[in-house]
């Protein structure tokens, strides 16, 4: 593998950790903590949706960010030929 | 069958089921006992990660804590889920890469320093014996509580039972064994959970029944209900809690972080053939975590309305049987002030009549809602599941911190296998019996001290590690400044703060407002801070490192863990 293509790899890895790290930090801090006043005035079946997040909503979003982070990063492995 | 009974046949045949485990998954070398042969597959990593993850507390108090919390029990429900997103992104895969067998083996690498090595070793083994203390007492409890014995005598018999299995097994037998609590806990959760929704809410996902409505026909929201049910007893409405926004954020981040940081959960991630594998099976073991953390506060929800509603301003005479079955157990406290036969639950002080454990909402909630005898049995498995998995996890961090990061790497470095695994061992029991002891003469500050492995945790590796595979020019000068800094700083505070050292003070002093719990999170700044001053100072690291850091970057090639 060159240096310009390990350049390349940890470039793309690190722009899918920026991105899926600022949904983690907007469903737990944003929603569930900092703007959880202005959320409380939607509902969510019986439940205030800023509470909602801060009980529920963030923990499901995290398994999915994860399961996320894992198809990309197979696939950029497969891009790059470093799947095994 | 009485309850009794049912308590004796399932624990005995938990217990049987762990020990067989054990004997058929004995560690046959170092690399066995220290990453179980790095053969793990990535779901039985996760499930093994979850119930190492779980402990008494999340089992047994969790949800009575949130009950008593309302929406500032959030902290605990993000803060120790929140971890895994970091520790999946940020750790898992590339200390995978990294291949070695522990934490201080990273520190000490990386960081081209026995000094590090040190501080690494010497931070993992008061984090872990913080944690593992609170985890023989939970054994203790419920041995107590559930089997009618003396609670010392529930930690010897925990202690015998972990000693069993980590001495002989290793991170092996204790995988393995965790695969096994991990089914126990979560099934043991769950049955009291769906009995309980449907009763309040008519909904069987006890998640879907939180935003459902309660079923006595006002159909009213069960949170609405709930809300309105506090505000008449003079309590903070419960969907919007006490703490301050600043307090909230920074206990979340504490935890958040100090999760990502904990020694005895990285290491689970060296135990799986691929870097690919530490990727998934951090998927895995957020998504089993989650299945209780999602029922955690449906349970708090559920459990306090029904609490309520059958104690306030009801006669005493009246109550059910559950109520003075757990009075005996001093968990229920009623002090007639008034004299007039009735129980006053508010929040004043000065009126309020009654007083409620947290724990209770959990070992008493299939009582309260009358279910059968072998329910109330299965949930004193799965208290006692969910602590010998925790604690059995963490004295192998303590007994390889001192077998391999102090004798192999540092004393004496040519030890045979066959001796460098005889201290693994002796390491463990001796790890056992000090951890016993404190389960039975339970020092004052642990409850206070389960906070500060968090906050320690932040304070010291997570910046360390993060650091160390993001930043190719942090160097040694750097990391160590910034580990002893943090961790001091921490500790610091919660002396300060919490045992009342250096005199004291109350949450009035508090720096910025933020508690001792959230204080992790400054000193985790603090340390991140001074890591890349003092870095940029001073000499690069030789380029012998810089090529380890590219290389685990890379996620091929991770094979085996790299035995000597």
């Amino acid at each position: 593998m060159s240096d310009n293509q390990r350049k390349a790899y940890w470039k793309e890895n690190l722009r899918y950790l920026y991105i899926l790290l600022a949904i983690w930090f907007v469903v737990s801090y944003g929603f569930g903590i900092l703007l959880v006043d202005q959320l409380n005035e939607i509902r969510i079946g019986g439940a205030k949706l800023g509470f909602w997040f801060a009980q529920q909503g963030s923990i499901y979003v995290f398994v999915v960010l994860i399961f996320v982070y894992v198809y990309l990063m197979n696939k950029l492995d497969k891009k790059y030929g470093l799947e095994e | 069958m009485s309850v009794l009974t049912w308590t004796y046949i399932i624990v005995g045949l938990t217990f049987a089921l762990y020990i067989g485990i054990a004997i058929w998954s004995r560690a046959g070398s170092t690399k066995e006992f220290y990453v179980a042969g790095g053969g793990v597959s990535p779901l039985a990593n996760g499930m093994a990660t979850a119930a190492d993850w779980m402990s008494a507390a999340s089992f047994i108090s969790m949800a009575g804590l949130i009950s008593f919390m309302g929406y500032d029990g959030g902290v605990y429900l993000m803060g120790w889920t929140g971890g895994y997103v970091l520790l999946a992104l940020l750790l898992a895969p590339y200390l995978r890469k990294f291949g070695k067998f522990t934490v201080p083996d990273f520190i000490g690498d990386r960081y081209y320093s026995n000094v590090a090595r040190s501080v690494a070793v010497v931070c993992a083994i008061i984090v872990s014996f913080t944690y593992v203390a609170g985890q023989m007492r939970g054994v203790g409890v419920v041995f107590s509580r559930f089997l009618e014995v003396d609670i010392n005598t529930g930690v010897y018999i925990g202690m015998a039972i972990v000693l069993f299995y980590a001495v002989l097994g290793g991170m092996k037998g204790i995988t393995y064994t965790q695969v096994a609590q991990y089914c126990v806990l979560i099934f043991a959760y769950m049955v009291p959970a769906f009995f309980i929704s449907i009763a309040m809410t008519g909904n069987v996902i006890p998640q879907l029944g939180l935003l459902g409505t309660v079923t006595d026909g006002s159909e009213m929201a069960l949170l609405d209900k709930l809300d309105q049910l506090h505000q008449e007893l003079g309590f903070a409405a419960y969907t919007n809690g006490t703490k301050s926004m600043t307090d909230i954020f920074c206990i979340t981040m504490a935890l958040m972080a100090g999760t990502a940081g904990l020694p005895h959960v990285i290491v689970r991630f060296f135990t799986v053939p691929k870097v690919k594998d530490a990727r998934i099976s951090a998927g895995y073991a957020l998504l089993f975590i989650a299945i209780l953390y999602t029922t955690a506060p449906a349970i708090a929800a559920f459990a306090r309305t029904n609490l309520i509603h059958t104690v306030s301003n009801q006669e005493y005479a009246s109550m059910p049987e559950w109520f003075t079955k757990w009075e005996t157990t001093k968990l229920i406290s009623y002090d007639d002030k008034n004299g007039d036969g009735l129980i006053q639950y508010v929040a004043n002080p000065q009126i309020n009549e009654l007083t409620i454990d947290q724990d209770i909402m959990v070992l008493a909630n299939p009582e309260i809602a009358g279910l059968p005898n072998w329910v109330i049995a299965l949930v004193a498995a799965g208290g006692l599941a969910a602590a010998l998995s925790t604690a059995a996890g963490l004295l192998l961090v303590i007994s390889t911190a001192v077998s391999r990061d102090l004798i192999k790497m540092q004393i004496k470095p040519n030890i045979s296998e066959k001796n460098e695994l005889l201290s693994a061992r002796l390491g463990a029991a001796v790890a056992v019996v000090i951890a016993g002891y404190f389960g039975i003469h339970p020092p004052d500050f642990v409850a206070a001290t389960v906070a500060l492995a968090f906050g320690l945790a932040a304070a010291s590796f997570f910046p360390a590690i993060v650091l160390g595979i993001f930043d190719k020019r942090m160097n040694r000068e750097g990391a160590i400044t910034g580990m002893v800094v943090g961790i001091t700083l921490m500790l610091f505070y919660m002396l300060k703060f919490k045992l009342g050292k250096f005199g004291g003070g109350g949450p009035d002093d508090w720096w910025f407002g933020i508690s001792p719990e959230g204080f992790g999170t400054i000193a985790m700044i603090v340390n991140l801070v001074i890591s890349l001053t003092v870095s940029r100072f001073t000499a690069p690291p030789p380029a012998e490192v810089q090529a380890i850091v590219e290389d685990i970057r890379i996620p091929r090639g991770a094979g085996d863990a790299i035995a000597h």
